[in-house]
């Protein structure tokens, strides 16, 4: 009834083109960034920050950022949780190194660094494909946790190997560090966030987004018809990695405070951000954040379920979680590939019918 | 609708903290490669706090609970369980893990919350007067590592001149704490360190292995943890290196780390930072947690080494709750009260003794600068005939001349990074 076109008048071909065509999306759009930026650093606290909404921020800025990359360009990579250690480590070094940076450009130039080593480990790409590349993905997986185990200029030669983040203020406020309020750690992220996932739509959706839909769907057809696959491909890959690394300096800065390598950035954090983007849906933004809400809240909400309201023994629940996320990795690839964007598109197809369908 | 308002208001003063109680949460990890060790620990924990609501009606007269929260040995994880139970009214955090104790320094230090590391976490932590908030009596890393050198100095009459000395380390803050500590013991008795370095979870370790085939140490010191202690004692029995000259630290001393070897373990030492066997205390715990079917997990674990230490932990927790209580004159303390236990707390020979563990841990003294302990360990080695852990030596004191300025070192470099002053305890 209220969610259709009819009477959205679109008189120009940018309002044709707009990312949210029916006027009821849009108001939900502005309504969803008001009660974000507005609404919640008022009302939230401690746990809800730190156990649901920081990771969730976080973990969308990188799944969006393999989504680049394996759902708009086709480039399987299982090397999400190295590139993330490289974002860490580079904000680590930045921060040490420079104490006058402030903490936005420190991100954006760790963002930069990790699309640059990207790039390095994205020229296998251009000869090899599919599970060959997975496999030299997941080679850089290992090789970066490696090497920043292994060099203890990465780590400031402390003893421990640990990185911390030290105190850094903002606007005369701590962003990192213990000190730091947990609303101006939410609205860090969320900026970031907020900016990146806007650039990244335009991005999918102009020109080069185009060229990376063009490779993942035939890549000697778009060959044929101009499509660089060099330019392509590597873009890709350096996109996804800034995307990768920002989320990557995140979670050290402002969500961990303090990292080890093997342990925070494992092979685990590869498959993690790739089931968010299998869940959330391949090639798509929406997908990338319904992925990351359902993977960081299933955990906290099975375990509510589970041990405070049955009283359940704990590694039971957990147990139960593997059980379950992995169910669920199998139904969506069987019944639906597309994700839970999919399920998204669906419900907005029925709901434009709604109530008459026919 | 009036059913329905009864029951939230009967849920809400369920939730609410107006119920006396002293909260004592456990990160545990029952899941992933670290729970061989993680559920005998948090086994040990829940009983004794179990056994003090049971046999005396918990704490001075407060009654106790242990919420649980699985961490899995993950850092993520372990903050998501510190933010889900800090609420809660918690006294003391004792995480098990070098890890998550990282993380949560600055946090329980911003929040006012004590973190208790026994025998694990950050060394310099032994700095009451940077860590106001953090504790690791009795030991520490540093003080293991200088109690195993101090014990083969004994083996081989005062001196390891030339010798050699392998450290097989889990490749993480854990691993490798010991090494600058061994690395000065390194100069100052002239025996030359290998280090390696096993990546988590520790399953792969036939390089290490190799090397050591190559080299030849005369001794080999593990810091390992989980699965990773399996596999190394199963590796060294395949490559035949002699098991009495093989040393784990206390969290590789274990009847599971050892049993799968089988008869090939035999002779395997490690530290302990507790007496073995039958303590009058396990038949209580039997009798009122046990037997009435209030047993943490599946209860097999009573009696093994890592159910002793956790029961330990849980003992130095409720004395120094005690110990609280007696300074603020109230029963129900919270978080800045039980700091203040901690610091003041005593451990006697008569008071372990009145507890049913017999020295089942050193006797000593915490106090505003020291939060370290005296830093003693004893040796045991492994008797597969009988399956059983037997104790060598009598608690052996670590070398302080060589432990006390790293520790003053280290804490002073975290103080000024962090911007902390440190509080002068001498007033």
């Amino acid at each position: 009834m209220f969610y259709r076109e009819a009477g959205d008048f679109k008189t120009t071909y940018a309002a044709d083109n707009q990312t949210f065509p029916i006027a009821f999306d849009r108001w939900r759009y502005w309504a969803v960034l008001f009660v974000a930026v507005f609404v919640i650093p008022l009302v939230i606290n401690d746990y809800w920050a730190n156990a649901l909404l920081i990771p969730f921020l976080i973990y969308a800025i990188a799944a969006i950022g393999l989504n680049i990359l394996t759902g708009y360009c086709g480039q399987v990579s299982l090397g999400t949780g190295g590139f993330m250690a490289v974002g860490a480590y580079a904000t680590y070094k930045l921060m040490t190194a420079f104490v006058w940076m402030d903490m936005v450009t420190i991100t954006l130039l760790s963002g930069l660094i990790t699309a640059g080593v990207g790039v390095l480990f994205g020229l296998p790409s251009l000869r090899i494909k599919g599970f060959y590349l997975a496999v030299a993905t997941l080679a850089a997986q290992f090789f970066l946790v490696w090497i920043f185990n292994r060099v203890p200029w990465f780590y400031n030669y402390s003893a421990s190997g640990q990185i911390n983040a030290p105190e850094r203020m903002m606007f005369g406020v701590p962003v990192t560090g213990p000190n730091a309020e947990v609303w101006v750690k939410y609205l860090f992220a969320l900026g970031f966030v907020i900016v990146l996932s806007w650039v990244a739509r335009n991005l999918t959706r102009g020109s080069v987004g185009r060229q990376w839909m063009a490779i993942r769907d035939m890549d000697i057809a778009a060959e044929i018809i101009g499509v660089n696959p060099l330019k392509a491909k590597l873009t890709a890959f350096a996109i996804s990695s800034f995307f990768v690394g920002v989320s990557g300096a995140l979670l050290f800065s402002i969500f961990l405070g303090a990292v080890e390598v093997g342990e925070a950035f494992g092979i685990s954090k590869s498959f993690l951000v790739l089931f968010m983007v299998i869940i959330g849906g391949l090639g798509s933004i929406f997908g990338s954040f319904a992925g990351a809400a359902f993977m960081v809240l299933l955990p906290v909400v099975l375990k509510i379920v589970g041990v405070d309201m049955f009283g359940w023994p704990t590694d039971i629940v957990q147990h139960l979680q593997f059980v379950i996320v992995g169910g669920l990795i199998v139904f969506f690839l069987i019944v639906e590939p597309h994700g839970l964007a999919q399920l998204w598109r669906l419900a907005k197809e029925k709901l434009r019918l709604w109530p008459f369908p026919h | 609708m009036k059913k329905l308002l009864t029951l939230t208001v009967a849920g809400l003063m369920a939730a609410g903290p107006a119920m006396a109680e002293l909260v004592f949460p456990s990160l545990s990890y029952r899941t992933g490669p670290y729970a061989a060790g993680g559920i005998p620990f948090a086994d040990g924990y829940a009983d004794y706090f179990t056994l003090l609501n049971e046999r005396d009606g918990g704490i001075g007269g407060v009654m106790t609970r242990v919420p649980e929260c699985e961490t899995a040995y993950n850092t993520e994880r372990g903050v998501e369980c510190y933010e889900a139970t800090r609420g809660e009214g918690a006294l003391v955090y004792q995480p098990l893990s070098t890890g998550i104790t990282y993380q949560l320094i600055p946090r329980v230090t911003a929040d006012g919350i004590p973190l208790h590391t026994m025998g694990y976490g950050r060394t310099s932590a032994a700095n009451g007067e940077v860590f106001e908030w953090v504790f690791n009596y009795p030991a520490n890393y540093w003080d293991g590592a200088s109690v195993i050198i101090n014990y083969l100095l004994e083996q081989n009459e005062g001196s390891l001149e030339g010798q050699k000395i392998a450290l097989l380390y889990h490749n993480s803050a854990y691993g490798r704490e010991p090494i600058r500590t061994l690395e000065i013991l390194a100069e100052e008795h002239g025996f030359e360190l290998v280090q390696l370095a096993v990546d988590h979870p520790g399953q792969e370790q036939g390089n290490q292995w190799l090397t050591i085939r190559r080299e030849r140490p005369d001794y080999v010191v593990m810091w390992g943890w989980g699965v990773m202690n399996q596999v190394a004692v199963q590796e060294a029995a395949n490559i035949r290196y002699p098991m009495d000259q093989f040393i784990g630290n206390w969290w590789a001393g274990a009847e599971h780390d050892v049993m799968p070897a089988g008869a090939d373990a035999d002779g395997y030492l490690s530290l302990n930072m507790n007496v073995l066997g039958d303590l009058p205390v396990f038949d209580e715990i039997q009798q009122y947690v046990h037997d009435a079917g209030l047993a943490a997990g599946d209860g097999s674990n009573l009696g093994s080494v890592l159910y002793t230490r956790g029961m330990y932990a849980a003992m130095l927790a409720a004395e120094a709750a005690r110990t609280a209580q007696e300074i603020h004159g109230v029963d129900q303390i919270d978080a800045s009260m039980m700091r203040d236990g901690m610091e003041a707390l005593e451990i006697t020979e008569e008071r372990m003794e009145e507890l049913g563990m017999p020295g089942v841990g050193p006797a000593f003294e915490v106090t505003c600068a020291n939060h370290g302990g005296p830093g003693m360990g004893r040796i045991q080695q492994w008797n597969a005939a009988d399956q059983e852990w037997v104790t060598l030596t009598d608690f052996i004191a670590p070398d302080d001349s060589v432990t006390q300025p790293l520790i003053e070192e280290d804490s002073m470099a975290f103080a000024e990074e962090s911007g902390i002053e440190p509080r002068d305890c001498a007033m």
